[in-house]
């Protein structure tokens, strides 16, 4: 009945976590979800794990994507489920990686929690209908 | 406690149209409210996310915060892109926070009118404070809320009081009038001026200068911010000169005569001089370096004390409560009169039937607002 909330806004926190400089693909990345309607937070380069979490729990997003092309990702990703998991962020934030993560590795991110890895040559409107479709009820 | 918060509804008795005043939260909000006053991050977070979204429960919620707040000093920061306002905002977090105060930061960007997407970059340029839970950095976009993003920024400003926060500081880009009634939440606004903007000081003639407490050349280490600082000064001083009152603000016309005359002993003193007339001061910074820093933090102590002494600071949050009062009002209002409007065949019919002459604009008016009528007269003692 009410005007507002028919639609929900949806946050997304675009980040770089760790030592790697190649942030094209976040820019495209945040740029597309501006253009989807998300509001989109965008952390810069070189963030340290709690750097993102601290970022993730006061902006309270609806979505952290993670973006890794260092290699670094099985200690990064990990360290930063904790800090979510700490402040108990963990259950209702979609947290999706991109960036060149080999298959291996892709399984073990998903079991950590990972809800998506997106490889190289991912579509972007793939990447935005399943944050659309997948993103936490969370009242 | 409230004893009628503005939401509350009587079970059975649900008012015609289901406005967003009278529907039930969608989250628990005591637990909300206790989790935030016991300084819980992520509660705070989670209540200006309700704000935002205008969640239902949002009134409940910043209702029942409403009497924890009033402790903190609200700063509002304004200017245009490019000025370094992000980077002002993170030294002086720095130094609230070298000084043992804790800080929340409310960083307003624009968002796009047509996808209402937005990218927010304010936080990129907040590094110094980074890892430091006791700096709350939230970023909002200018959303096309109903009844808009002022409203929105006061009750997070709320959320951030009533969680705690000694110092508020609400950043936005001076754009235009929705940015200028963001910062009016404030009760000291800064304008950021950047040297050799000649034109943007010919800009802030036509609405910023008014609303200015203080004024900041950042990047003062660059050509031409002896100049700019100086043309800021004239500016200033010109406007008092033309209209002493606009500056004395809450003080009436017999002090003008007072404030001219001892105006020379006072030049270079930008605070009260008791004779209870605000003179705007014009700080220089270079906010990459953190140099400055120290002088605006004492600017805006010294305006907050201005306003302390002399009433004004009380006078302000009165004013402003009475405008979000009647702001609230005229949008309840107009969210029962659309219901309303729908009962009766919604606007188009009503308009087709204006057009076809067989009724007119205020017959219309008057049918549609008779039954409130009776009703408010009824119910009044």
């Amino acid at each position: 009945m009410s005007v507002e909330g028919e639609q929900r806004t949806i946050r997304c926190l675009v980040a770089k976590v760790g030592l790697d400089g190649h942030d094209r693909g976040a820019h495209v990345i945040a740029r597309a979800f501006r253009d989807a309607g998300f509001e989109v937070i965008y952390s810069g380069l070189h963030n340290a794990p709690d750097e993102i979490v601290q970022a993730a729990v006061q902006e309270d997003v609806d979505v952290l994507g993670i973006s890794i092309l260092s290699g670094a990702h099985g200690t990064l990703v990990p360290k930063v489920i904790e800090g979510l998991e700490e402040y108990g962020a963990m259950d209702d934030t979609l947290l999706i990686v991109g960036g060149v993560i080999p298959d291996d590795d892709k399984a073990e991110l998903e079991e950590l929690g990972v809800a998506e890895v997106f490889g190289p040559g991912t579509e972007l409107e793939t990447t935005i209908e399943f944050v659309r479709e997948n993103v936490r009820d969370r009242r | 406690m409230t004893e009628k918060s503005a939401g509350e509804v009587e079970p059975g008795r649900e008012p015609p149209g289901s406005t967003v005043a009278t529907a039930e939260p969608e989250f628990d909000v005591d637990a909300l409210v206790e989790n935030l006053l016991a300084g819980e991050h992520r509660a705070l977070a989670r209540a200006i996310t309700y704000i935002e979204d205008r969640t239902p429960g949002y009134r409940q919620l910043v209702g029942e915060l409403h009497e924890h707040t009033g402790d903190a000093s609200v700063v509002g920061i304004t200017g245009s892109p490019g000025t370094g306002k992000s980077t002002l905002v993170d030294k002086l977090a720095l130094e609230y926070r070298d000084r043992g105060e804790t800080v929340g930061v409310i960083a307003v960007d624009p968002a796009s009118p047509f996808t209402g997407g937005a990218v927010l970059g304010d936080r990129i340029r907040m590094g110094s404070t980074v890892g430091d839970m006791d700096v709350f950095v939230r970023s909002m976009s200018a959303r096309g809320a109903l009844g808009g993003l002022a409203a929105a920024t006061a009750d997070a400003v709320r959320a951030l009081d009533a969680f705690g926060k000694d110092r508020i500081i609400i950043e936005t880009v001076g754009a235009g009038q929705n940015e200028i009634d963001v910062v009016r939440t404030a009760d000291t606004v800064a304008v950021l001026v950047q040297p050799g903007a000649g034109d943007d000081v010919q800009m802030l003639k036509a609405g910023i200068l008014e609303i200015a407490d203080c004024f900041v050349v950042n990047k003062a280490d660059l050509d031409g911010a002896n100049r700019t600082v100086q043309e800021l000064t004239e500016m200033l001083q010109l406007e008092r000169d033309v209209d002493p009152i606009v500056q004395t603000g809450h003080h009436g016309a017999e002090e003008v005569e007072d404030s001219r005359s001892d105006t020379e002993d006072n030049q270079d003193e930008a605070a009260d001089n008791g004779d209870g007339e605000w003179r705007t001061p014009v700080v220089e910074t270079v906010a990459t370096h953190g140099e400055g820093v120290d002088a605006v933090i004492e600017a805006f102590d010294d305006h907050r004390n201005f306003l302390a002494d002399s009433g004004a600071l009380a006078d302000r949050a009165r004013s402003r409560y009475a405008e979000e009062i009647r702001t609230l009002l005229r949008e309840d209002l107009g969210t029962l009169l659309e219901a309303e409007i729908e009962d009766r065949g919604g606007i188009e019919a009503l308009a087709r039937d204006v057009h076809r002459r067989e009724t007119n604009p205020y017959t219309v008016a008057d049918e549609l607002l008779d039954p409130i009528r009776d009703c408010v007269a009824e119910n009044r003692d």
